[in-house]
């Protein structure tokens, strides 16, 4: 048994900033099931205890070793409806492969690459899973009865194809034209190809589930529309989608971009291939990105691949920045620069209404502040200007507040989430929320999980209805 | 899919289409708008809604032929279908009864200021209509607006039809009638869309007199449900989004120059897009 973890094959980094091609490719059947035979098999399973939503991680590593990738894939989805997405995007180091007993020797099993494996096997034999897939929904078939479900980002996907799993008439609703959320919008080509999404989005639609997309709701119909139409339960999964500005002079001036803006143009539109694609995008050639957080780094990787030289800009240092380990690391070969303990102060005009330079001040380290990270403080007279001639304003974002904004008696907390009971339950009857509108910003797989956990209280407080007045 | 079942050219290079969209009717009012997508190509554009027909479930979309995907969208016949349409989006105007209002349009805007015009009628206003255009070729809805305004001008640039001249020509005119006169008073409220220049001349003009005016915005837009902010715009020193705060504004409130600069942000990538 080899001890060295396997490594997921990478495109070279200087190749791949030339392209949006995905950065990691994949292990081949042999790297797999050399990959799988490291694992040992615990009989108390602890990597389970480390997945938001409890794949039996050693059962299906097994199987692969075994060279039974479909029977693994199969597996996987009886537990997590997007093994493609996850096996891709989840920060395996904090979950899973954060327990595996050989984390011990800091070599963990690869489970991530090793659930991708499984899960890329759907992609050339997709048929096979949608046959599977229509024997998954039986048991309550009878009840006929219909659940809305708003949003289809990873929490909204992921309820809905639980719920049809268990046998009710799922509507989904999106206000883009394409399904998704952040995994279409969000998250870049080169680290989560749209092909992959698309392919989950159909293993969906084959459970049963209808996408409804180009529906607002709120404006196109509200929540009370809704339960007119005869829907017995609503889960509202609208996600944290309301960007953060940095609130500096000069913010709105031409060339400076969300986060959100520049990456929906660039994954959702497709702006990286204009004019093929109509959507346009008008950046210069000296981008700063202003942030830590994956986003951040998606932001910058992008700019980097639209033949730009990116700067990330963060005002604490690196050791503090909370995206994925594997990000920086990724950014660092591509060779982006950090410009840390630096705060932006004002946006400069060109004197055209463009970006001209972003004027920063820099920064010192303090006192750990509320989540424990040192808190940064501003040197006096330490201002200078960063010749940049575009900005992203990467910080974070904010509870989505259009549907609450819209909707009385839908409580809210004082951050803008959503405000529910133990069983996702918000404070109208029989209307659920979970993922990142009631947690804030969140990982795409703790917001699969709470639209995994919000099926089941859902599926509770239907049957209870049925026995009450059923 | 979203069927077109009628099109009509209104004028030069103004097109009017009938759609398939009865959810949209259903909730459709004054001064909303929608986000199309035409093609799988194409990009996210908002156009606001110009009328609808809620027994019927369509709604009608007027729009100047001037950029990639509104020629584009010009091409499309009876028959054919948009691949996406989302709405009604944004705030409608508050239609109060206030008593006299002025209405008005500009251009293309003459199609978005319908809807609000005969919305502030139903509500038991007086309403003066105020529509220009730069020739008479492009004049629309003359005889929609005739029917809803209780009084109409109607100037060209050139002269061509109507008064010669701007549309602040009429208005100022008004105002100053009302100014030497001892028993009219000045209107409760004037609404004004159109381009940009001719929004801010009248709120320039209004402004003078102390007359509450609204304008509706025009930034460019992505999402149109408030995940962006390609819209953004400062309104009183604040930053508002356009979509989900607007498209109306307190024109007074409004930094014409910085949404002026915004606008044009993507005026030379437009170029590059061919048929």
């Amino acid at each position: 048994m080899s001890k060295m973890r396997n490594k997921t094959p990478q495109q070279p980094a200087k190749e791949r900033v030339k392209n949006f091609f995905e950065v990691a490719l994949g292990f081949s059947q042999e790297q797999a099931e050399e990959e799988a035979r490291r694992c040992l098999q615990c009989k108390d399973p602890v990597c389970i205890k480390g997945c938001p939503v409890e794949v039996d991680i050693p059962a299906f590593i097994k199987l692969i070793k075994e060279g039974k990738q479909k029977e693994a894939q199969a597996l996987i989805k009886e537990k997590n409806n997007l093994p493609g997405i996850c096996g891709r995007v989840c920060p395996q180091e904090d979950q899973c492969e954060a327990v595996c007993i050989l984390n011990k020797k800091k070599i963990p099993v690869n489970i991530g690459a090793l659930e991708r494996y499984a899960a890329d096997y759907g992609l050339v034999h997709s048929q096979e899973f949608i046959v599977h897939s229509k024997k998954l929904r039986t048991t309550n078939y009878e009840l006929r009865t219909t659940i809305a479900v708003v949003g289809s980002g990873p929490a909204g996907l992921t309820c809905a194809a639980d719920l049809a799993k268990m046998g009710y008439e799922v509507t989904l609703f999106e206000s883009l034209h394409l399904p998704g959320g952040v995994l279409m919008y969000g998250i870049p080509e080169f680290r989560l190809p749209k092909k992959i999404v698309q392919n989950e989005v159909d293993y969906i639609k084959s459970l049963g589930v209808d996408i409804k997309t180009d529906t607002l709701i709120g404006n196109t119909y509200s929540l009370e529309d809704l339960c007119k139409e005869g829907f017995k339960a609503i889960f509202i999964g609208t996600g944290a989608g309301l960007p953060q500005f940095l609130g500096i002079p000069g913010e709105n001036l031409g060339r400076v971009y969300s986060a959100n803006e520049f990456l929906t143009r660039v994954n959702l539109m497709k702006a990286y291939k204009f004019p093929d694609y109509a959507t346009p995008i008008n950046i210069g050639k000296k981008i700063a990105v202003i942030g830590g957080g994956n986003v951040a780094f998606d932001c910058a990787r992008v700019a980097l691949r639209l033949g730009t030289q990116a700067v990330l800009v963060y005002r604490r240092t690196e050791n503090e920045m909370p995206a994925r380990k594997e990000e920086i690391r990724n950014a660092t070969d591509e060779g982006i620069p950090f410009k840390v303990l630096t705060q932006p102060v004002r946006i400069i005009d060109d004197g055209k209404g463009f970006v001209g330079g972003l004027e920063c001040i820099a920064m010192e380290l303090g006192e750990p502040d509320a989540s424990g990270r040192r808190r940064p403080a501003p040197l006096k007279d330490s201002n200078f200007v960063l010749g940049v001639d575009t900005v992203i304003v990467a910080i974070g974002q904010n509870p989505n507040p259009l549907l609450p904004k819209v909707t009385p008696h839908l409580k809210t907390n004082k951050d803008g989430t959503i405000w529910v009971d133990k069983n996702f339950m918000s404070s109208i009857p029989g209307v659920f929320a979970g993922g990142d509108i009631i947690s804030g910003a969140d990982t795409v797989i703790s917001a699969m999980g709470a639209g995994k956990k919000a099926a089941v209280a859902i599926d509770r407080y239907i049957k209870n209805l049925v026995t009450s007045f059923g | 899919m979203f069927k077109i079942i009628d099109k009509e050219n209104l004028a030069k290079e103004i097109t009017q289409i009938t759609v398939e969209a009865p959810q949209i009717a259903k909730k459709a009012k004054a001064s909303q708008f929608v986000v199309v997508v035409i093609d799988e190509k194409g990009e996210r554009i908002p156009l606001t809604l110009a009328d609808w027909d809620k027994a019927g479930g369509t709604i009608t979309l007027i729009f100047q032929e001037v950029g990639f995907t509104t020629k584009k969208l010009g091409t499309f016949n009876e028959g054919d279908s948009i691949q996406h349409i989302l709405g009604p989006l944004g705030h409608p105007t508050e239609t109060k009864r206030t008593g006299t209002v002025i209405c008005i349009g500009g251009g293309v805007g003459i199609a978005e200021v319908y809807p609000v015009s005969r919305a502030l009628k139903e509500a038991g206003n007086r309403v003066l209509g105020i529509i220009g255009t730069r020739s008479k070729e492009l004049l629309i809805l003359e005889d929609k607006m005739q029917k809803i305004c209780d009084e109409l001008f109607i100037t060209t640039d050139d002269g061509s039809y109507g008064r010669k001249g701007f549309v602040t020509d009429v208005l100022k005119e008004l105002l100053e009638v009302v100014e030497k006169s001892q028993h009219t008073k000045f209107p409760d409220l004037v609404y004004c869309i159109g381009p940009l220049p001719m929004m801010k001349a009248v709120s320039e003009l209004t402004k003078s007199y102390k007359i509450k005016t609204i304008v509706s915005l025009n930034p460019v837009m992505v999402d149109g449900t408030g995940m962006c902010g390609s819209c953004r715009c400062t309104v009183g020193g604040k930053t508002a989004f356009g979509c989900v705060d607007g498209p109306d504004f307190d024109a007074h409130q409004v930094d014409f120059a910085e949404l002026e600069k915004r606008l044009n942000l993507f005026k030379d990538q437009e170029g590059k897009l061919k048929d």
